[in-house]
């Protein structure tokens, strides 16, 4: 009887829905938004209960609070009433192969990794595919941006920050070459074949591994300092790594690589540096608080890396580190990480429900990796000046209960939320529903 | 001295002249030694626990005439008094592979390309059935690994060749290092199995170990079936393995689990199978002991790690820790609870170690005598050859060992270790204890000279009378001394050469070689005699060994819980009754069931607990699991597999099930991968942390199994170049399960017309695979079936409605949605994940609507996991179909709880918060399915499994434990022992589609 109600509810309310043609990105702000009334979660701690959000030409011009600020009537040309809604900046999903595959299995669908050991010089961006069936569907859980990040080799190459709503890659950049991507030498391996599954074993190659880092980046820096006779693509792809407009992210778990990298990074000149993974830099989280490093820390919904550490330890990670004042980010490769990005507000979640408070949590996802990846200028809080990405949830966005989304804005432009996915829940609701 | 050599000389030359009498001699004339050798006034070991003081033991022909202290020794005797010396029998190994090639990998094949029949003709369908094997035929003694056996104190062993399941016969050999003839005592004493896939074969059958007890099965049944006369072929294999079922049936286990596993396939066959285990059955004692078998163990305990930097240490877990603390205590353990074994060398880096790890067993509390048992007595026994081997009993072979004293104190040297008769020398027993100081004259220069180490090999160190060091290579054999010297003040490489013969350890003399080629007399006084340093000091303190825990892990439990009586005041009560979601109510837990639901309740005796602002509900049940399974999810050597079962390789020592129970986990249906049409049947367990397999399995648990179909089954994503496997479409895998269930239809016809019969003609062929599809058309085995995409799950409810039964569950069945009114209509369930996709192919039109349309068209729907990280959160996963459904929250948490407990038709005893029903119950931290909530408390029939609170201390515990094994460690490693280097195992987490090979 109960199922029977829910169901003519459902009909109800899908019947009200408009079946849209999907992914038709949405055109350049040419109205202004005033939100209104919200609890607006500002990404950067902080929380106006009552607020007054609103954004001219995709960006933000007014984040206030609604019983103080005083607005002319006719100071924005559409006003949304939000009363208890909820207001977010986009989350941010870093680290991300979004657009390089479209499915796991599918080798010819697979763009994220080149052969070869350095490959600074590969780009991400050129292969990212806006009209992915998947980004559609990170969306309305609340992902309007995205780190775009090559995969593979010792240098995988350099990623470039993306929105999540465009017509191609080009006009999708929202920071175009943000950083490079080294993976750094594991200083344990797998053993054995396939027929005789080794065990995990130190590393014997280890430090000559690093010692080929080092030389690599020792002749980045030096072909960086003069005007060479003979252009090397990639040498000079690393340039920006030696004057601080790019970004040298470290992959790495274990504490003696994070040790290491560091390290590695002082020596040779490189200006910034952020550490991807990093599921053991709690134990060196006094050198790189030291050192300003980042931490965009390994998906919080994994599984402990050892039988004797604490169940829970990944869930209780981003807190151990931001206690210890380190800026964590959440990145979630690993298994399933395209289709899964929709899932990074609930890693958020888990952060806060194992010690974090809500608002330090959204961090995470938000004001953390903006600055991690070196575009809060642009993003990751709903602050004046800032690009009008944002969303209203119905509820708390970082609880799938309450995690649903009414309207998206990527740079002012409201963004159509329908995916595939709904064009067949509707399809087939249908389907019963003439039955 | 000269009767020594002449003693010497003698028994080489007697034992030479054995052999056959009916052998034709062509080197000399007939030569037969019927001269006794007599040995006098011994300490003799007759048995363990028989001692002669000042006895006699005589031998003649290699075989014991007689032993007491009061024989007749005749007169054609060689007389040898070993006054002081003791006599033991020699050891018996029961399992080596000594003279036999190890069958080496045909790496030619391999997984990719392999072959599904046999290339055999004559014999059993699957290769790695060899019990037509024997090793004698390829057997070649081994003579320099004799000799090490030998210096262990071994005289017998016996061998085979370890390939293959059944791996055929094995041989007794006496390590008679003089006489080839009589070495093989027995041809064939020993039949062999273990769970291993023959070396030498391609064939893809057994690919997991529950295909390797299944194939077991399945070859006794056809054994009992080709006896009966029933075949109509002639198959060797069968015909071997029945003409050696009077032999000692040895199966090598490799594990305390795999124990218990192969003691219940001899359980069910009535077999009596001696188990060689693997050193770890300290860590299941109680239900090693409940298999009543016998056992053979090895001794080969792990080096101490180096632990010496910490970031690798880092990476050592604390179970392989605690192994190298507590694996030497095996043998007390085993010993103190009764189970009767035999030691062996296997597994040994050294058999010289051998000594070494059974008295540091010894000196940690195992007994001396009990050990002797285990190197003779026992295993005489077991082989049915006490009359031969094993005692120094009349009529036996004359092995034994002589000694310096007791041959399990740390001081005492083997002298001798006789096999057949037949002498070899361990250390020379005349041998002269010259260790002391001494002072060396050679020609004019005079030399300090410091002998010292162990009597029988004493070392040397020289130095020129002004104390400085002067390199030297020292050694006695036979009581001659040889030394080089270098001497000290020149830098020529020439060296002075020393020999000389021990006739008193006083003065040593002989003729010294200088470096010139002169040759000079030198001499030595000895000044003052040895003095061991090491009697000085106080015996050093065995380490403190860990206590052993339930399971033997990391969280693993001191000792087994029991059930509680918990009184739980003003909770949230989520009942999945008609009761709904009940605010400040009680739950009362006894007797491991809920006793009571309802406001104001109380209980004397129970322990309240205050569930002021929590939530109770029933425990998560994860209708599609794949964790704690050992070796293999898949079986996928066959496209049908129906004979395989998961309830047969439940891992009990996982540390997943906790992780499960932290995640408030109660229930899992432990199921078969998905690379065949018909995959293997399932195991439901219950996660009792720190329970045996057995123990864990649902009792009474109804009958599954798994099919699959789609990618995985036509192996699409395998990367198979030339696949040989039928089916390769979803067209074929419509076929297989055609002509499976048609011929599991007419299997099951010709047993019941069979047992219908009177007259009786001959029996079918009992088929473990078509025994167990006919079960699912007899309706009494439910099918959980791997599905995707819309035309292969109308096709299974074709095919099974033609063959008259339903389909119960769909599992991942993301396309549901498309066909959520035809799969109602069937009467199907859904188990499917709350919101995967683009992982494959078929998986692109998966939605995360699709759990909500299902429920909407009234099919029962469940969420599950596949997966070891997502089933701890199950919850968030159940929220999923709030999030895209709008599903209520009170049946969104049904998803997760009783649907999959009526999937699994156990709803009667578990799934809801119902007075009488199981006490499987969880309270959470806040809303279960809220992201904010976390299981604070896991019970199962009222044992607390996981408390949230004991958890953290359970992690104190560990860091403090590894700093004492670290510790441990580091003391070992600055002692001089022996370290490996920090790995540790890799885990796989199997998914569905995961190959083992």
């Amino acid at each position: 009887m109960i199922n029977k109600n829910i169901y003519n509810l459902l009909l109800v309310f899908c019947a009200s829905v408009q079946l849209n043609a999907q992914q038709i990105p949405a055109q350049k702000q040419t109205k202004s938004v005033l939100i209104l009334n919200a609890t607006a979660h500002l990404g950067n701690g902080k929380v106006i209960e009552n607020s007054a959000i609103g954004f001219k030409d995709g960006k933000l011009t007014l984040v206030a609070d609604a019983t103080i600020i005083r607005l002319a009537d006719n100071a924005f040309d559409t006003t949304i009433n939000a009363a208890g809604k909820h207001v977010y900046p986009g989350f941010i999903s870093p680290n991300s192969t979004l657009g390089l595959v479209e499915i796991d299995a599918v080798k010819s669908s697979d763009d994220e990794a080149e052969i070869g050991d350095f490959n600074p010089n590969v780009r991400s961006i050129i292969a990212y595919n806006s009209e992915s069936k998947v980004i559609e569907t990170v969306r309305p859980n609340g992902v309007l941006i995205a780190q775009i990040t090559p995969r593979g080799g010792r240098i995988s190459g350099t990623s470039s920050v993306v929105q999540l709503d465009a017509w191609s890659w080009s006009d999708a950049i929202l920071k175009e070459n943000d950083g490079i991507h080294l993976n750094f030498p594991a200083t344990f391996k797998r053993g054995g074949n396939w027929f005789e599954p080794g065990i995990i074993e130190p590393n014997k190659d280890y430090i000559k591994q690093v010692e080929e880092v080092n030389t690599f980046l020792i002749n980045a820096k030096a072909y960086s300092g003069a005007a060479p006779k003979e252009r090397n693509l990639i040498l000079e792809a690393t340039k920006g790594l030696f004057d601080g407009t790019q970004i040298l992210y470290v992959h790495a778990d274990e504490e003696k690589q994070i040790i290491d990298a560091i390290q590695l990074a002082k020596d040779n000149g490189i200006q910034k540096l952020v550490v991807v993974g990093g599921f053991e830099a709690y134990k060196s989280a006094d050198l790189l608080k030291k050192n300003n490093v980042g931490v965009l820390l390994r998906r919080v919904h994994d599984m402990p890396t050892s039988d004797d550490e604490d169940v829970n330890l990944p869930y209780k990670m981003a807190k151990i580190l931001t206690d210890k004042g380190i800026i964590v980010g959440l990145e979630n490769s690993g298994d399933h990480e395209r289709m899964s990005v929709r899932n990074l507000p609930f890693l958020a979640g888990t952060c806060a429900a194992f010690g974090l408070d809500k608002e330090t949590a959204l961090q995470l996802i938000t004001s953390n990796t903006s600055q991690l990846l070196g575009i809060d200028a642009l993003c990751g809080t709903l602050e004046t000046g800032k690009d009008a990405t944002l969303f209203i949830s119905e509820g708390d966005a970082l609880d799938m209960r309450t995690n649903q989304l009414s309207t998206a804005f990527i740079q002012g432009r409201e963004i159509n939320l329908e995916t595939h996915q709904t064009k067949l829940n509707k399809k087939f609701k249908q389907k019963f529903n003439q039955q | 001295m000269k009767k020594a050599l002449l003693l010497l000389f003698l028994s080489v030359f007697l034992t030479k002249m054995h052999a056959q009498d009916y052998f034709p001699i062509n080197e000399s004339v007939h030569n037969k030694n019927n001269n006794y050798t007599v040995f006098t006034n011994a300490t003799i070991y007759v048995t363990p626990n028989q001692k002669i003081e000042k006895g006699t033991l005589l031998i003649q022909d290699g075989k014991i005439v007689s032993v007491g202290t009061n024989i007749a020794i005749p007169k054609n005797s060689i007389t040898i008094n070993l006054e002081g010396k003791t006599i033991y029998p020699s050891f018996i190994d029961l399992y080596t592979t000594f003279g036999i090639e190890k069958p080496k990998r045909n790496l030619t094949g391999g997984r990719r390309d392999a072959s599904y029949d046999t290339k055999r003709v004559g014999f059993y369908w699957n290769e790695s059935i060899r019990p037509e094997t024997n090793s004698y035929e390829s057997f070649t003694y081994d003579q320099p690994k004799a000799d090490e056996l030998l210096k262990a104190g071994f005289g017998v062993v016996s061998t085979h060749i370890a390939d293959g399941v059944a791996q055929g016969t094995g041989a007794l050999i006496a390590l008679n290092n003089t006489d080839d003839k009589n070495r093989i005592i027995s041809n064939k004493l020993t039949n062999h199995f273990a769970f291993t896939k023959s070396a030498l074969t391609n064939q893809a059958y057994p690919s997991s170990l529950m295909g390797m007890m299944a194939l077991l099965r399945q070859m006794y049944l056809d054994l009992d079936w080709y006896k009966k006369g029933n075949a109509e072929n002639k198959d060797l294999s069968l015909e071997a393995l029945a003409n050696n079922e009077k032999l000692i049936q040895i199966f090598a286990t490799e594990d305390k689990l795999n124990s218990l596993r192969a003691a219940k396939i001899a359980k069910e066959f009535g077999l009596n199978y001696i188990l060689k285990g693997s050193g770890n059955e300290f860590e299941r004692i109680e239900e090693i002991k409940n298999t009543n078998a016998k056992f053979i163990i090895p001794i080969s305990f792990p080096e101490a790690y180096d632990v010496s930097n910490p970031y690798q240490s880092n990476q050592i877990e604390l179970a392989d820790m605690r192994f190298w603390n507590q694996a030497p205590t095996n043998l007390k353990v085993l010993s103190d609870n009764g189970v009767v074994f035999a030691l062996t060398t296997d597994k040994l880096k050294k058999i010289e170690d051998f000594r070494t790890n059974l008295l540091k067993a010894i000196k940690l509390g195992f007994d001396k005598t009990k050990a002797l048992e285990a190197l003779t007595t026992i295993p005489a026994s077991i082989l049915g050859k006490s009359n031969e081997i094993g005692s120094l009993k009349a009529g036996c072979f004359a092995n034994f060992v002589i000694t310096s004293g007791e041959i399990f104190d740390e001081k005492t040297i083997l002298f001798e270790n006789w096999v057949q008769g037949s002498k070899f020398v361990i250390n020379d027993i005349n041998g002269k204890d010259i260790r002391g100081n001494y002072d060396l004259t050679i020609g004019k220069d005079t030399y300090k000279w410091k002998i010292e180490g162990t009597a029988e090999a004493p070392k040397s160190d020289l130095t020129t009378a002004d104390a400085k060091k002067i390199k030297s290579t020292f050694s006695v054999a036979k009581n001659w001394i040889s030394l080089l010297v270098k001497p000290a003040d020149t830098i020529k490489s020439n060296y002075t050469r020393l020999t000389g013969f021990i006739e008193k350890p006083e003065i040593l003399s002989g003729k010294a070689v200088l470096s010139n080629g002169e040759e000079t007399q030198w001499t030595a006084v000895r000044t003052s005699a040895f003095i061991a340093i090491k009697d000085t000091l106080k015996p050093e303190k065995p380490i403190a060994i860990m206590p052993t825990t339930y399971p033997n892990v990391a969280f693993g439990d001191s000792k087994k819980l029991t059930a509680q009586t918990l009184l739980f005041k003003n909770a949230t009560v989520w009942t999945n009754e008609k009761e709904g979601i009940l605010t400040e109510t009680d739950v009362l837990i006894k007797n491991g069931k809920i006793a009571a639901v309802g406001k104001n309740l109380s209980d004397a005796t129970a322990t309240v607990v205050d569930a002021k602002g929590k939530h109770i509900t029933s425990g998560i049940i994860d209708e599609h699991s794949h964790i704690a399974i050992s070796k293999g999810v898949n079986e996928s050597g066959h496209n049908s597999t129906a004979e395989v079962t998961i309830q047969d390789v439940v891992n009990s020592e996982d540390i997943n099930i906790y992780r499960d129970l932290a995640g408030g986990v109660t229930i899992s249906q432990l199921l078969h991968g998905s690379a065949n049409p018909i995959g293997g049947r399932s195991a439901i367990v219950k996660w009792k942390w720190g329970a045996a397999p057995e123990d864990m399995l649902y009792k009474n648990q109804p009958k599954f199994i798994k099919f699959a179909l789609g990618e995985n089954v036509k192996q699409a994503n395998w990367g198979i170049d030339n696949p040989t496997r039928f089916p390769q479409t979803r067209m074929g895998v419509e076929q297989v399960f055609i002509d499976y269930f048609q011929r599991a239809k007419e299997y099951d016809e010709s047993w019941k017309k069979f047992k219908a019969n009177s007259k009786k003609e001959k029996a079918p062929r009992v088929d473990l695979e078509m025994e167990t599809l006919a079960e699912i058309l007899n309706k009494e085995r439910f099918i959980t079936c791997h599905s995707y995409v819309e035309s292969e799950i109308l096709m299974l409810m074709n095919v099974a409605e033609k063959f008259n039964f339903n389909v119960n569950t769909f599992t991942h069945i993301l396309e549901g949605y498309k066909v959520a009114d035809k799969m109602k209509a069937h009467g199907v369930g859904a188990s499917t994940f709350s919101d995967w996709w683009a992982y494959k192919f078929e998986v692109n039109d998966a939605i995360p609507f699709n759990g909500p349309i299902m429920h909407n068209a009234g099919v029962v729907v469940a969420y599950n996991s596949d997966d070891a990280e997502m089933s701890r959160r199950l919850n968030q996963e159940a929220a999923k179909a709030v999030k895209y459904g709008n599903i209520p929250e009170e049946e969104a948490w049904k998803f997760v709880t009783l649907n999959p407990a009526k999937l699994l038709h156990i709803d009667d005893k578990v799934g809801s918060i119902k007075m009488g029903k199981d006490a499987d119950v969880v309270l959470w931290s806040d809303n279960p399915l809220s992201i904010y909530a976390k299981a604070e408390k896991t019970i199962i029939e009222g044992v607390v499994y996981f408390d949230i609170e004991k958890d953290a201390e359970k992690q104190a515990a560990i860091t403090k434990e590894r700093n004492i094994l670290i510790g441990q460690m580091l003391q070992e490693k600055n002692k001089g022992g022996q370290t490996q280097t920090p790995t540790k195992k890799e885990k796989k987490e199997y998914h569905c589609d995961t190959l083992e090979e």
